[in-house]
């Protein structure tokens, strides 16, 4: 439990001639929640995807439980579950196909573990239609159940309220700090605040090109 | 706040699946994407169709004639249309998301793009195969000939898969990529041509055929050992 810490140790990162990431630095520990504001362009996605090794850092390290993440990068990746812009679904296949899938690969997974997620985030009546027919919000919710079953300690979310209703943003934050709970990490890119009451939240700005 | 369904803590982590269970996975979850999406399949099916059915209206329809230029006929024409079908690869994954969270999947990437090219050797390459002896009859091959050129284009689509998904992977970013993917793989699928077409010819002509026939083995091996490889790297580089 204690070795569970992420660090950014001197992260440069640059997209094309845009220096975005300039010696960025934090050190996040288990049941913490790091918040990462700024406008559009500002390189939170580009921070998320470095985090979790999409994007090579020009300079500077990610360290996870004190060792570079490229050190062993299956490890890892075990450890994490990142959900970008838009939620990693197959338009051809059901909510609880996609979950089946997407899930499957990493853990194992029963068909009733996927059901309970999909009733969590309220999806379980329409379980069985294609994705392609749901919409942006509902999707949404189908890539919150399966950032449940991934079952991983580091959370890295990119806008994991967008499209949603009250009610959606409702779950995020419960589930957010039901992972706080469990002892989990969170590193959340958001526009609006996440409201977390009584949780441990830590904020970023990032400052922007 | 709502009903706590899932309590699973952290530190108590559900078992990983196994490499296997998640090749099983991905095959399952693409044939039964390409059962839902047909048109994927059957187009390069019908081009293949097309484009072998043409050359004896634009040759002669002299059936001695068109026995000489088969071979070539049957394997260009199964080369373009494994082109055909190269573009769907990766594309609809890198597209909607699900390509990323093969890369952080913790299964070995290599793997996940090994298991990926199998089903689409199921999905493209083993019905072109299987058509071969069509397009052959049509184009005056004798009967005898026709289990050589099955088995010569199955071997030789395995290669052709592979060393297309390398290509595919390579040029998952570029908006157009149908001609640069060509110029990519085509050379690299020159020696499968070659001995593709020596194969089919000699198994027409009912010499035996197994020379050329290992020597498509041994690129499918080649093929099925590094190709994986490089593939997962292109993907990574492509995703930055």
């Amino acid at each position: 439990m204690s070795e569970r810490r992420l660090e950014a140790v001197d992260l440069h990162l640059w997209r094309g001639d845009r220096h975005v990431l300039r010696g960025l630095e934090f050190s996040l520990g288990g049941s913490e929640c790091l918040q990462v504001t700024g406008s559009n362009g500002s390189g939170k996605t580009s921070l998320l995807r470095t985090l979790c090794g999409l994007m090579w850092p020009e300079q500077g390290r990610v360290l996870w439980g004190g060792s570079d993440i490229r050190r062993d990068m299956p490890a890892f990746h075990t450890d994490l579950a990142y959900i970008g812009h838009e939620p990693p679904l197959k338009a051809d296949l059901t909510p609880r196909e996609n979950l089946l899938y997407w899930a499957g690969i990493r853990r194992r997974l029963t068909g009733d573990e996927a059901n309970d997620a999909l009733s969590r985030v309220g999806a379980a009546a329409w379980g069985d239609r294609p994705v392609r027919t749901l919409s942006a919000g509902q999707k949404r919710r189908v890539a919150l159940a399966g950032l449940m079953l991934l079952a991983a300690p580091l959370w890295l979310l990119d806008e994991p309220t967008t499209n949603l209703d009250a009610e959606g943003q409702q779950l995020v934050s419960s589930l957010i700090r039901e992972q706080l709970a469990r002892g989990g990490l969170v590193v959340a890119a958001v526009h609006h605040e996440l409201t977390l009451a009584g949780s441990a939240l830590r904020r970023l700005e990032l400052a922007g090109g | 706040m709502g009903d706590a369904v899932i309590s699973t803590a952290v530190n108590v982590r559900p078992p990983l699946s196994s490499p296997l269970e998640a090749a099983r996975l991905m095959l399952a979850r693409d044939i039964r994407l390409a059962l839902r999406k047909r048109g994927q399949i059957i187009q390069p099916l019908v081009f293949f169709a097309i484009v072998t059915t043409l050359f004896p209206l634009g040759i002669s329809p002299e059936l001695s004639r068109l026995r000489d230029v088969a071979p070539g006929v049957l394997w260009v024409a199964a080369l373009l249309s494994s082109l055909l079908a190269l573009e769907f690869l990766f594309r609809d994954d890198a597209h909607d998301g699900t390509l990323e969270q093969h890369v952080l999947s913790g299964q070995s990437l290599a793997w996940l793009m090994f298991a990926k090219t199998a089903a689409h050797w199921l999905l493209t390459g083993l019905p072109l195969a299987v058509m071969a002896p069509l397009a052959g009859l049509s184009l005056g091959v004798p009967a005898a000939s026709l289990g050589g050129i099955v088995f010569s284009v199955a071997l030789g689509s395995i290669a052709l898969s592979l060393i297309g998904a390398i290509g595919a992977a390579l040029t998952l970013t570029v908006k157009r990529s149908g001609a640069l993917l060509s110029l990519l793989t085509l050379p690299l699928s020159m020696p499968v041509l070659i001995f593709g077409a020596r194969a089919t010819e000699l198994a027409i002509k009912g010499a035996p055929y197994g020379p050329p026939l290992y020597l498509l083995g041994a690129l499918a091996v080649l093929g099925v050992t590094l190709a994986p490889l490089a593939a997962a790297a292109a993907v990574r580089i492509s995703l930055e």
